[in-house]
């Protein structure tokens, strides 16, 4: 039998190691996965790089896990936004290590790790800082940089109705990164708001398949991400 | 005559006049962002926000906001009739694919071969923030640029080369300032329009990049 839910949070996120990378869900506080990163700080990991388009705003979630000390790099697209306080202090500080990506590049590297591409080749960022020190190629007369991909050990992703084979639908904007993550790590963890009988989601709308899903909890009710 | 430079909203409208019918267009956080209120309604233009949306509408009412739909500059959208939701790899792929006919944009500098740059100053003690602003400035097919003509202190922004970091390289088709419409083409920037009362010479004062004028020049209208 295939079954990929698992009974209480702290299961789901059972066995992350100390220097894992962690591919975590959400664009500003949509999508957040707010109650699978407060089990990931209750489980104890550390020395974590976290793979993320912002870095937490509030003093919760994403804040959260880097106020702990835990987290030792972020990969993100755009760390300073409103509220971004904690990061900004560690930052300042020197505790933790940045490494910027431009948004569509930071969610292609996720999709070629997941699809199992060596990389590829994109003009987003030839001929800018960001651009520094990547092998490049001239295609069709432009100037492209080399991406590799971006692989995690974890992904935690927040979806709207999930069943036991893991297959998933979002809400709106909230699935944002998810689908993509969902395909780039080798332990896909996702909290759902309703878990379903396995059939009931109408197999036209699935938006991810269980095939790139591990686990699967139930979390009814979750809290709003980025919170003071 | 005074010189009678365009407000942000007469910015904004002088650019939705030139927006096509059927156009797919990202516009940009800030200035951009106001164009949508302007664009003449007998156009039908589809707005695509990065984090996943094609067909957003405006700002919902006070408690109607879904804090799940929400546009690249976080703040609470709706969605018109016919628009899609996808997955921020898909969203990039409309991007980088050049399927977004428009992107509207900030800049802190703009260059004369049409180098964009609109990321960072360069100043280290803060955290850098890149976000879509590279992705849509190398992808989408055509860029226009919205912004003031100069810095709040009289320092141009439209120069022969960026002095902050590029976020693309000669992506620039069009810039539209509170003093003039520009276009970037191969001989470098041509002034199509300019603001009531502004003498070519005054523009040219307030620019650091060599403009020449169009024959057919004319005097903004809003």
């Amino acid at each position: 039998m295939l079954d990929k839910r698992v009974a209480s949070l702290a299961d789901s996120v059972a066995g992350i190691r100390d220097g894992a990378t962690v591919l975590i869900g959400g664009f500003g506080n949509a999508g957040i996965p707010v109650e699978l990163i407060d089990a990931l700080i209750e489980q104890g990991a550390k020395g974590l790089t976290i793979v993320a388009n912002n870095a937490g705003a509030g003093r919760t979630d994403i804040a959260k896990l880097m106020a702990t000390g835990r987290v030792r790099k972020i990969v993100c697209s755009y760390p300073r936004s409103a509220g971004s306080v904690v990061f900004e202090e560690l930052y300042a500080a020197g505790k933790i290590e940045l490494e910027l990506v431009p948004q569509g590049t930071l969610s292609e590297r996720m999709r070629a790790a997941g699809a199992g591409i060596g990389g590829f080749f994109t003009p987003t960022a030839a001929g800018t800082k960001l651009g520094e020190g990547k092998e490049t190629r001239m295609i069709d007369g432009r100037l492209h940089v080399f991406e590799a991909p971006l692989r995690g050990d974890v992904a935690l992703i927040k979806a709207e109705t999930a069943d036991r084979w893991g297959n998933l639908t979002f809400h709106l904007s909230a699935r944002n990164f998810a689908p993509t993550m969902a395909m780039a790590a080798d332990l896909t963890v996702v909290q759902a708001r309703r878990v379903v009988e396995l059939g009931r989601i109408d197999p036209e709308q699935v938006v991810t398949p269980g095939i790139f899903v591990d686990r699967v909890v139930e979390v009814a009710n979750p809290q709003a991400a980025g919170q003071a | 005559m005074p010189v009678k430079p365009l407000t942000r909203d007469e910015i904004a409208r002088r650019v939705g006049r030139d927006i096509p019918d059927g156009a797919y267009v990202n516009l940009g956080i800030g200035l951009p962002t106001l164009v949508a209120n302007y664009v003449p309604s007998d156009r039908e233009v589809v707005y695509h926000s990065e984090n996943g949306i094609l067909g957003m509408g405006p700002a919902p009412k006070p408690g109607e906001e879904d804090p799940d739909l929400i546009n690249a500059g976080k703040q609470p959208v709706t969605l018109v009739p016919g628009a899609a939701i996808f997955h921020h790899t898909d969203a990039f792929a409309m991007i980088r694919g050049g399927h977004i006919d428009l992107a509207l944009l900030g800049a802190m500098q703009v260059a004369a071969n049409g180098d964009l740059a609109n990321w960072a100053t360069g100043d280290e003690t803060f955290p850098p923030a890149v976000g879509g602003a590279m992705d849509l400035g190398a992808g989408a097919a055509s860029v226009w640029v919205l912004m003031d003509h100069t810095a709040k202190d009289g320092t141009p922004k439209i120069l022969e080369r960026c002095t902050y970091p590029l976020t693309a390289a000669g992506v620039v088709d069009r810039i539209y300032t509170n003093l003039a419409v520009i276009e970037v083409t191969v001989d470098g920037l041509l002034v199509r329009e300019m603001a009531p009362g502004l003498e070519f010479d005054e523009l040219q004062g307030r620019t650091g990049a060599k403009l020449r004028l169009a024959n057919d020049w004319r005097t903004v209208t809003v």
